[in-house]
């Protein structure tokens, strides 16, 4: 199948194309630079002044907005309830342990079967450290956190059509793409092609520049030696005692970095959102949203699935199915709503609102994607190939292989997040397939990389986001046509209804997304009610 | 071919190893997973079953819980090949536009399927130059 050119190049195409290269992190790292904002705002716990008057708020949704929307409004005086369909808290954010039973859309349950301590977080799995909020939570709710390790220089990239297939080091790709690059640009600068453009005394301090950061020999070029060996390590390590002189490796030249794509991986490493430090919490993802649960004890209400809401002067009611109870169809009244619903399931809600919010509502599309855990009898990745936590980035549908951030060194057994796509053919091709289907593919494309995934792989699970029966897709897929159209009147306040997500903001798909947005929503709800 | 060597070892391995009640269901199913950014599948059916059947569900029948994913199958909003021609170019409400990752053939392949299968029986078929239009109509 070849990779068909685009009949014109739209934001939408570009983020494929540049997709198509290395996955689904890099579409979405290129979807957050068109256009949508990266730091948060965030700069300090709310503070919501002024008396409510007893006002109360109906909650839909225990996700982080939801909860995050729930926890300020009771500390500010407000009579708070929250609807949740799952039996758990923290919607996306999530992880599937040993024992969790999980059924997807169309009735396929996996059982996951891992070993005490071993995790995979589907949804969210990373917090970039300008994320304040998320971090604020973390530390005011005792969510401990450990670095999540995006770039490991050990790890891999991989092209099936390059190199015979074999994966290559991110460091001997990276060492070797600056090395040649810099050699290229110092030849040009020492020839005078860049005269026109640098200053005589510019000129020396690139050149001196482009030494230092290409790994160049003193005659500016770079080729196997201590030079390029300090940035692109050895063929054989230096030792101890006799024999222990280290051998310098050959560095893959220019032409075969840039042909083979792989340069294409790196990006993953350079972008605002994915670069050092990022933190996970300990034991998983999962562990904010039981940490925001436990802020409001018996204010959720589990199972209810609601149907419908609606509002008029004096009030809103929000219908809501006790799924405990066979369906029972139930009310909630309350004086205002916070709406943190995905909009998957919003769009397909009577809701009385205003028609461009009804508009809004129905113009996001849902992303797909896919992630796999599986766990291997031994943590061959750092036993044999010395990979200790990071990402591994492919071409083959799985896109991407992630080592556990966690328990370095330790020996014993481990899960590896063994595929994740975000959007694109792989994508929902995965997502149509049954879970054992899916389990079988990635573990046939894992094996071209790490070929031990034959002997040691164990068991495994998928989570497909368009088949999460609570959430119907991955995360608001804003096109910039749609949100300039509609962002606006999505985020007002509609008579006494607020909407909140991370649909509602512009850090989509990030959990710092969902509680700015929360905030940003009560804020304003707030003033309303204190004007009142 | 350089992909099959890998692959062969991968089997090899596996028949001798960890992973035979995978492999096990290899034979029921393995269609080639598309290789870049518009489907790889070149019929109708390859493509219901390989991107339709994710959400709509492999009978078409849908599936509901938090919301619900509609039926396609004896679904009377087929009639109209337009309205499945701009769900496909514009999306609907939480569907992606997957027209986008199709190439005009493509789309007229998996609407001709899907409105004479699954109990639809329209027979007034799409063509690629019908979906041109649509995608044209569709641009923003």
């Amino acid at each position: 199948m070849s990779e068909e050119a685009a009949p014109s190049l739209n934001r939408r195409r570009l983020i494929e194309l540049v997709g198509a290269s290395v996955g689904g992190a890099a579409a979405y790292q290129v979807m957050t630079r068109l256009g949508f904002a990266s730091e948060s705002p965030y700069r300090g716990p709310i503070k919501l002044e002024g008396d409510p008057k007893g006002a109360s708020v109906v909650i839909l949704g225990a996700g982080l907005a939801g909860m995050t929307a729930a926890i300020e409004l009771e500390r500010a005086g407000y009579h708070v309830s929250v609807l949740e369909f799952n039996l758990r808290p923290g919607g996306r954010n999530w992880t599937l342990r040993g024992g969790d039973v999980y059924t997807e859309l169309g009735g396929a349950t996996q059982t996951c079967e891992f070993d005490p301590g071993l995790y995979i977080n589907p949804g969210p799995w990373r917090i970039p450290y300008h994320h304040h909020a998320i971090l604020d939570y973390c530390r005011r709710f005792g969510v401990t956190l450990e670095p999540f390790i995006q770039l490991n220089h050990n790890a891999f990239l991989h092209s099936s059509t390059a190199f015979d297939g074999k994966p290559q080091r991110i460091r001997d790709v990276k060492a070797d793409f600056d090395g040649g690059v810099s050699e290229l640009l110092a030849k040009a600068t020492r020839k005078g092609a860049l005269d026109d453009e640098v200053s005589t005394e510019d000129r020396e301090i690139l050149l001196e520049a482009l030494r230092s950061i290409g790994a160049l020999d003193k005659d500016f070029h770079y080729k196997t030696g201590e030079d390029s060996a300090y940035h692109r390590g050895h063929a054989k390590d230096p030792g101890g005692g006799l024999g222990a002189e280290p051998i310098d490796g050959a560095p893959i030249g220019l032409h075969d970095i840039l042909t083979s794509r792989l340069w294409r991986g790196l990006q993953n490493f350079l972008s605002y959102d994915f670069q050092t430090t990022m933190f996970q919490p300990v034991g998983g993802m999962g562990r904010i949203g039981e940490a925001f649960a436990r802020q409001i004890p018996d204010r959720i209400r589990y199972g209810a699935k609601v149907v419908s809401i609606r509002q008029n002067e004096t009030g809103v009611t929000v219908a809501f199915e006790d799924l405990a109870a066979s369906g029972a169809v139930r009310e909630a009244k309350a004086d205002w709503c916070v709406c943190a619903l995905p909009l998957t399931i919003l769009s397909q809600l009577p809701i009385d609102v205003s028609a461009p919010m009804r508009a809004a509502i129905d113009a996001v599309p849902y992303a797909s994607a896919v992630k796999f855990g599986l766990q291997f009898s031994r943590r061959f990745w750092e036993e044999d190939e010395h990979i200790f936590g990071g990402i591994s980035y492919t071409d083959l549908p799985i896109r991407q292989i992630s080592y556990p951030s966690t328990n370095f060194n330790a020996g014993g057994k481990g899960v590896l997040l063994g595929g994740y796509t975000f959007d694109g053919p792989n994508s929902y091709e995965f997502t149509a397939m049954s879970p054992p289907e899916r389990l079988r593919r990635a573990v046939e494309f894992g094996v071209q990389i790490h070929p031990q995934y034959g002997a040691e792989f164990e068991n495994g699970v998928s989570v497909a986001w368009h088949r999460v029966p609570f959430t119907l897709g991955c995360a608001g897929d804003w096109s910039d046509e749609a949100r300039s159209a509609h962002y606006n009147d999505l985020c007002q306040i509609d008579g006494r209804i607020v909407l909140a997500g991370e649909h509602a903001s512009y850090i989509p798909a990030w959990q710092e997304g969902a509680i700015l947005s929360a905030l940003d929503a009560i804020q304003r709800l707030h003033k309303r009610v204190v004007a009142s | 071919m350089r992909l099959l060597a890998p692959l062969a070892l991968a089997l090899i391995v596996a028949a001798t190893l960890g992973w035979e009640a995978l492999a096990d269901d290899a034979a029921v199913k393995s269609a080639p997973m598309s290789r870049g950014w518009v489907f790889g599948e070149r019929s109708g059916v390859d493509l219901f079953d390989n991107v339709c059947a994710a959400c709509h569900q492999p009978d078409a029948k849908g599936a509901a819980a938090a919301a619900a994913y509609p039926p396609l199958a004896a679904d009377k909003k087929l009639a109209s090949a337009d309205f499945v021609l701009t769900a496909l170019f514009k999306g609907l409400r939480g569907m992606p536009p997957l027209g986008d990752m199709m190439t005009d053939g493509q789309v007229a392949d998996v609407v001709n399927y899907v409105r004479t299968h699954f109990g639809n029986s329209y027979t007034d078929a799409v063509s690629a130059s019908q979906a041109a239009t649509a995608r044209k109509t569709a641009a923003p």
